[in-house]
């Protein structure tokens, strides 16, 4: 990934009373505004945060509650009392997706942010420290970007066993390396312009550089990549979940959900309990992408615009 | 370019000795003692230290792992806790399926793909470029697991075709009948591959699009087709096979769920259950394929790179 043309023209303000628009390259004015296809992410991605964050409260039956004690038939079809009827030990779909919602996505959400903890302050350490620490720390990383994740996520699993703090953990290290490589690239970049030159010849300090010169300018490209590196963590757990090394039954989560309820396509009466869990990680990760697309594309990276 | 290659290669070894490393004290962690697993509840004391001794057990870690990578290198994968079978033949009845899924996947995704992404390059903001990137922007976010799913439903609902699991064996199967056997998987599979591989391949085609000799050769009236196929192609097959590598070794994850998906025996769903029983000898061996694999994949994507661009070549 690399910056965004009008990056690299990027001037701070060195003179009181200067606005950019004075600045022979100034860049386009940053006001973002999605599009339809921004708007229709925005809104699915918005739905699933609140069911992250109330699905638990609002959700009518409790995640491991039998709706119909009196009826004991896997996968009902959807009827009053279960609008998506039930899975294969006859519990509420419906209340089970909702449960599953805050934990997939916030054990994705934490990954994540260490994720970014780790990769950046490594990454934009290594780009300003020098070659020798940038030598080691990057030789380290790349041994781990050179695995597999799902195999990183296999072992780690199979050494210490599945909880909620070791998928955090295992997920927020595995993607690191990715955001180091990823934040010391676009920071070495930046290293290199004039404006750094310029700033250090000033005098300025390491501190000084990092955080007037180095984050101002690489705030954007990390930020669209948060969102894309969601997407990539939302799937890795779903995927171990779904392998039935992620978060645990009788415990909800999309990924396992769709592993316990598999049987419903063979057999079963109704096929919801399958799909809606799929259906629930494939809208919010298609809508998180749609998101990322949008902002990118108005970052001018729509090549298409080009011809 | 031969040093750089070389370099590159060296870099790769060091990579897999890291890999092995990590994977052979990543398991070593595991709670339990191999022999003590092997022998089960009631073994008596002397027994157990027989056995250690067979396996090498009470020698120090690093002569350890020295034997173990020695024996992998020979081929020789140790032998599954879980029962007296030696690794080799637990995995020859079951590599198979595994390798000719993700095989036949890139027989018949690649091209494919290929072929859509350079021809929405070809047509850049046209309806058909359009709704190709929208369609490739949503799957290649979705889930395998999703993507299978719809397949599944398709088949049952809009063809008629009741058993969606991949069953029975693929003994004696022409090229063809191995691509009925798999259908669902490679399918799935193609679709996860296809999303990135048409992004990324449209990409490359463009930025190579946007270089001052392309500009050059509009500006001097060259057909649109001619400059994207012999003018923009050339130049864009170095990234593109790089792409196609890359994408390949995304596929290793892909095959690990398609596989418990569908519910045929492969070496993924053989590394599930080792992980499940925390069988730790078939969990290092299996692991350590995967990832060879993977290491191999990145290797040949950044020789084709380096080979493909003479700046990589030549480097200042």
């Amino acid at each position: 990934m690399s910056i965004p043309a009008h990056h690299e023209h990027y001037v701070a303000p060195f003179d009181e009373g200067v606005s950019f628009d004075e600045l022979p390259d100034a860049p386009p004015s940053q006001a973002y505004w999605p599009t339809v296809t921004g708007w229709v992410g925005i809104t699915i991605t918005s739905f699933w945060l609140l069911v992250a964050v109330f699905g638990s409260w609002l959700a009518p039956y409790g995640e491991n509650d039998l709706p119909f004690p009196d009826d004991y038939s896997e996968f009902q079809k959807p009827k009053e009392g279960a609008a998506l009827g039930t899975d294969v030990e006859d519990r509420d779909v419906l209340s089970r997706i909702m449960f599953g919602a805050g934990r997939t996505i916030g054990i994705s959400f934490a990954a994540t942010v260490l994720a970014y903890f780790v990769g950046v302050v490594l990454g934009i350490g290594a780009a300003v420290s020098g070659p020798k620490v940038d030598m080691v720390l990057s030789r380290i990383n790349d041994a781990f970007l050179s695995l597999p994740t799902i195999m990183l996520g296999l072992v780690v699993v199979a050494a210490v066993g599945s909880s909620f703090p070791v998928l955090i953990l295992t997920a927020g290290l595995i993607y690191a390396s990715v955001v180091y490589r990823l934040s010391r690239a676009i920071g070495m970049e930046i290293m290199v312009m004039d404006y750094v030159e310029a700033a250090r010849v000033r005098g300025e300090g390491r501190w000084w550089i990092i955080t007037r010169e180095i984050w101002p300018n690489a705030r954007m490209p990390l930020i669209t990549d948060f969102g894309l590196r969601l997407i990539y963590v939302i799937l890795f757990i779903s995927s171990l979940s779904f392998l039935g090394l992620g978060v645990q039954p009788p415990q909800a989560d999309w990924g396992s959900m769709v592993r316990e309820n598999l049987g419903a396509l063979q057999y079963g009466d109704s096929k919801l309990a399958v799909i809606a869990p799929a259906l629930a990680i494939a809208t919010l990760t298609v809508s998180i992408n749609l998101i990322v697309d949008d902002v990118s594309a108005h970052g001018g990276g729509k090549l298409s615009k080009r011809m | 370019m031969l040093s750089l290659i070389l370099k590159r290669l060296g870099i790769g070894v060091i990579t897999v000795l890291a890999v092995s490393v990590i994977i052979f004290f990543g398991t070593k962690i595991l709670p339990g003692d191999a022999a003590q697993i092997r022998l089960g509840q009631e073994a008596t004391e002397a027994n157990i230290a027989a056995l250690r001794e067979r396996l090498g057990l009470d020698k120090s870690y690093a002569e350890q792992y020295l034997t173990w990578l020695r024996n992998f290198v020979r081929g020789d994968l140790g032998v599954s806790l879980s029962g007296d079978a030696p690794i080799t033949s637990l995995i020859a009845n079951r590599y198979e399926n595994t390798l000719y899924v993700a095989v036949l996947t890139a027989m018949i995704g690649v091209p494919i793909s290929l072929a859509l992404g350079i021809a929405a390059a070809m047509f850049p903001g046209s309806y058909y470029d359009r709704i190709l990137t929208f369609v490739s922007v949503s799957l290649v976010a979705a889930p395998e697991f999703f993507t299978a799913t719809v397949l599944v439903l398709l088949m049952v609902f809009v063809l008629g075709i009741g058993n969606a699991v991949v069953v029975g064996s693929v003994e004696g199967k022409g090229f063809f009948e191995l691509i009925a056997h798999f259908a669902l998987p490679i399918t799935t599979l193609c679709f996860v591959i296809a999303s990135q591989l048409i992004r990324m391949s449209r990409a490359a085609v463009l930025n190579v699009m946007s270089s001052p000799y392309i500009e050059m050769a509009i500006l001097k009236g060259v057909p649109r087709r001619r400059i994207i196929l012999r003018h923009a192609l050339l130049n864009a097959i170095g990234p593109i096979v790089n792409v196609i590598a890359l994408n390949l070794a995304y596929l290793v994850t892909g095959v690990v769920v398609v596989e418990v998906y569908f519910g045929y025996p492969g070496l993924a769903t053989l590394i599930v259950q080792a992980v499940q029983t925390r069988d730790y000898v078939l969990i290092q061996a299996l692991g350590m394929i995967f990832c060879l694999t993977y290491v191999l994949l990145m290797l040949v994507a950044d020789v084709a790179a380096i080979t493909s661009n003479p700046r990589l070549r030549h480097p200042k």
